[in-house]
């Protein structure tokens, strides 16, 4: 995976995530994570190899399609992106609203969410009144709303304190154990130690470390970007 | 904001989703304003057409609806015994309802412009007129009154104003055209500035846009959004924009009672009533702009 004529952000990438695990994504500030994980929630393409999303190759998917995948996954942004103009319950309904639901279908759920993340009693304030810790509960409540089968966040604990990043995994265990792939990107070595999940690790690009995860049969070949699947 | 503030509590039975897209802002309101002076202009120049399409049928039904004959003296018969009896030969021609030879004096208005407000001498051979009204469903022609005044030996010339006619009606399809032209200016105009605000829209709300992607969002379903938008919007706008210009229809009809411009553009209070599906032809004008503007913009995204 390189952007444009820059040099390959990723190489040489092959794993395969099994249906329902738990998996760290660790590596150095600049050494592809976030890349990598907008290759698989489709915001990004690959330049080069292969990714596969529930069985699919994804570079043959039609545009029309794309949506249909992105609405199995659910993605938690390092800097949230949560729209500043909807309050924290119109964003935390923002997928169930996408998938065209009548909102008297869903409102009830949306509420004992954003009670289950710690919200209940800011379901009205706008974004910009939130705190960091709330902000990033709420972008959670707003990833899993829709019940999506991988999960991805990227850094989703770089914004608060320790304690909270405890309580956020705690949120992560508990949607792993409810059935949805999940995949972190952090760098945070303490609190994946004491998650005692297993870990991917990137290192300039490429994978050095494969806890609990199918690699490729064989090295790719020179120069190939690599395949990731789920 | 700390992490404990609280705010009031929530009545989530109550709860309605918010607009997709930021509420309205200072370019919103310009563009509203843009497109109520469109919609203004649109629904006059429905008003002017309507008018002036019956400005020139009523002309057009006036001349066709009579004759004028004129009679020349004879060196056996005077102009005025000549015109006597050209208006009896006329009355039993079947279209015609009235016929009525012009008195002297009357003639002689008619050619005072051309020759001054001075008594005309005496033995100036004056033609005679003959007004002649035609039946309305079936007037006698041109030809069948020339036919009957030759028959009964009388020198005239009948002018059935067909000449004026036809100047009218091209007077009144060239209206009608540039009324046309007009209309299809202002509906190109609009769309062509709701398709920029629809870009503008997608340009300036980009994360928005590409949150909505990720959440898995259709490009059908962001485009509704937008089509949405400024379809309530231009909505507002026709309504405004005719509502100004039924007042205008109306301040025309009470002000201008009498005068040169209301005969010109005869107003009537039915046709105020025109600019009535302004806010619905606005509102999808705009609707299916911006939804064709945002699906092809969208498209086009990575």
């Amino acid at each position: 995976m390189r952007y444009g004529r820059e040099p390959e952000v990723l190489k040489d990438v092959g794993f395969s995530l099994p249906r329902g695990s738990f998996h760290f994504l660790m590596g150095a500030s600049g050494s592809g994570k976030s890349t990598l994980l907008k290759l698989i929630y489709l915001a990004e393409r690959a330049s080069r190899g292969r990714v596969e999303l529930f069985g699919r190759d994804v570079a043959q998917v039609k545009p029309k399609d794309r949506p249909f995948l992105r609405r199995r996954i659910g993605v938690i942004f390092q800097e949230f992106k949560l729209l500043d103009h909807l309050s924290a319950f119109d964003n935390a309904a923002l997928a169930l609203r996408v998938l065209g639901q009548k909102p008297t279908s869903y409102r009830q759920d949306v509420a004992e969410l954003l009670s289950w993340v710690g919200l209940s009693h800011r379901m009205h304030a706008m974004p910009q009144a939130l705190s960091g810790g709330e902000k990033q509960r709420l972008a959670i409540a707003r990833a899993v709303i829709h019940r999506p089968d991988i999960l991805l966040a990227d850094e989703p604990t770089g914004n608060v304190d320790f304690a909270m990043s405890l309580r956020i995994l705690r949120l992560f265990s508990e949607l792993n154990r409810m059935g949805a792939t999940v995949l972190i990107a952090s760098h945070d070595e303490e609190l994946v130690a004491r998650s005692g999940k297993p870990v991917l690790h990137l290192e300039n690009g490429r994978l050095t470390r494969y806890d609990g995860v199918s690699r490729p049969p064989a090295p790719p070949p020179a120069g190939a970007t690599g395949e990731a699947g789920l | 904001m700390s992490e404990t503030a609280v705010t009031p509590p929530m009545d989530v039975k109550r709860w309605w989703p918010a607009p997709m897209l930021p509420e309205t802002d200072g370019r919103q309101f310009t563009l509203l304003f843009v497109l109520t002076v469109l919609c203004l202009l649109a629904s006059l120049s429905v008003i002017g057409a309507l008018a002036a399409g019956r400005a020139a049928n009523g002309w057009q039904a006036q001349l066709v609806g009579s004759a004028t004959v004129v009679v020349r003296a004879t060196d056996k018969e005077s102009a005025d015994a000549a015109a006597a009896r050209a208006a009896e030969t006329l009355a039993g021609v079947k279209g015609v309802t009235e016929a009525r030879a012009l008195e002297r004096d009357k003639a002689e208005a008619l050619v005072k412009p051309f020759l001054g407000p001075d008594p005309l001498p005496a033995d100036l051979p004056v033609p005679r007129l003959v007004a002649v009204e035609l039946d309305k469903k079936t007037p006698a022609g041109a030809a069948a009154l020339q036919a009957a005044l030759k028959s009964a030996g009388v020198d005239a010339t009948v002018d059935d104003h067909s000449l004026w006619t036809r100047q009218i009606m091209n007077a009144g399809a060239l209206a009608g055209w540039v009324a046309g032209g007009l209309f299809a200016t202002i509906v190109a105009a609009a769309a062509a500035l709701i398709a920029f605000a629809t870009r503008q829209g997608l340009a300036t709300r980009n994360e928005l846009v590409m949150v909505l992607h990720l959440a898995g969002a259709t490009d059908a379903f962001i485009a509704r959004q937008f089509q949405a938008r400024f379809g309530r919007m231009a909505f507002f706008a026709g309504f405004w924009g005719g509502a100004l210009a039924a007042a205008a229809g109306a301040a025309l009809r009470l002000y201008a009672h009498g005068q040169t411009v209301a005969a010109l553009l005869p107003v009537e209070r039915t046709d105020l009533f025109a600019p009535l599906p302004c806010p619905f032809v606005a509102a999808l004008i705009a609707a299916v702009t911006a939804r064709l503007t945002a699906e092809g913009a969208l498209r086009r995204m990575p």
